[in-house]
């Protein structure tokens, strides 16, 4: 079943990327929305629900570990996954970002498989 | 214990790092856009720089690693990205373009020096546009040039240290 996806990154080609890599791993897309920071994003969830966030982590105005932890009082985030797509790839990182959050990671540069080997188990609902 | 910077400060130059660097680099290509990098037959020659993408490193490692390329090669570099043509590429695309390769490049790098990836964070890439500029780097040693190749044209990834 075709799915929403908000992808949330400062850099608009890395958007494009990131949703030609969801495409040519599979995975059907029926709407995506784009957003450049944290704040854009939670502006974006207060009148639009998802079925799956990526997210970047260093960005301005609101960087993506503060966007996931502001995800507990947003009504629209509530069970949305979040997939962090990062620079940031040490272990820390994604200690970090999985305890605010974060059910994914993916460390850049990336392959539309190693998209679909973290996104499609997160959409089938496994953990 | 001594901070990754000072190590390798401390040493006669900064050429084992550049192997990281390449493979870095080559993993950025590799992945993101479906190219090759090769190494250039002559490592002395000369890269234009009519882009220049920058991002600095803050923490255990302070410095600034650049990526240099001419027009064309930047051109080729979004196109491949974005997977549209060419002549398609807006001035927009390709700094925004270039500034996620320095970012990737930087990240990957980071990530693969032993202990540095908690320790070392990023600052947002800066692109500049254009070959009329010198740069002037507060650094306690020469700048670890790797001059590699893009689709038959030149690149140029620099790391500079600061203590």
């Amino acid at each position: 079943m075709p799915i929403s996806a908000l992808i949330v990154d400062d850099s608009s080609v890395m958007r494009k990327i990131v949703e030609r890599s969801l495409r040519q791993a599979g995975i059907e897309l029926a709407k995506v929305s784009e957003a450049g920071n944290g704040a854009e994003a939670l502006a974006a969830l207060q009148e639009n629900k998802f079925d799956l966030i990526l997210c970047d982590i260093n960005m301005p105005v609101m960087d993506g570990l503060e966007f996931v932890k502001a995800l507990s009082g947003v009504d629209n985030a509530k069970g949305v996954p979040v997939v962090m797509i990062t620079t940031e790839g040490s272990e820390a990182h994604v200690v970090q970002a999985l305890s605010a959050g974060a059910r994914g990671y993916i460390r850049k540069p990336f392959t539309p498989e190693q998209v679909k080997e973290q996104v499609v188990p997160i959409l089938a609902g496994k953990p | 214990m001594k901070s990754a910077n000072q190590l390798i400060t401390a040493r006669d130059s900064h050429e084992s790092w550049r192997p990281l660097i390449e493979v870095a680099a080559r993993e950025v290509f590799e992945l993101m856009l479906g190219s090759q990098l090769t190494l250039p037959e002559n490592a002395a020659a000369p890269t234009p720089h009519d882009v220049t993408a920058m991002v600095g490193l803050a923490g255990q490692l302070c410095g600034l690693l650049s990526f240099c390329c001419d027009k064309k090669a930047a051109a080729l570099v979004t196109s491949k990205m974005l997977g549209v043509e060419q002549d398609k590429v807006s001035p927009t695309e390709m700094a925004d373009a270039l500034g996620e390769i320095s970012n990737m490049v930087a990240g990957n790098f980071k990530n693969k020096v032993s202990g540095l990836g908690d320790g070392c964070m990023l600052s947002p890439p800066t692109v500049i546009t254009g070959s009329d500029y010198s740069t002037y780097a507060l650094a306690d040693s020469p700048g670890l040039e790797v001059r590699m190749l893009f689709e038959s044209m030149p690149v140029l990834i620099t790391l500079q240290i600061h203590s």
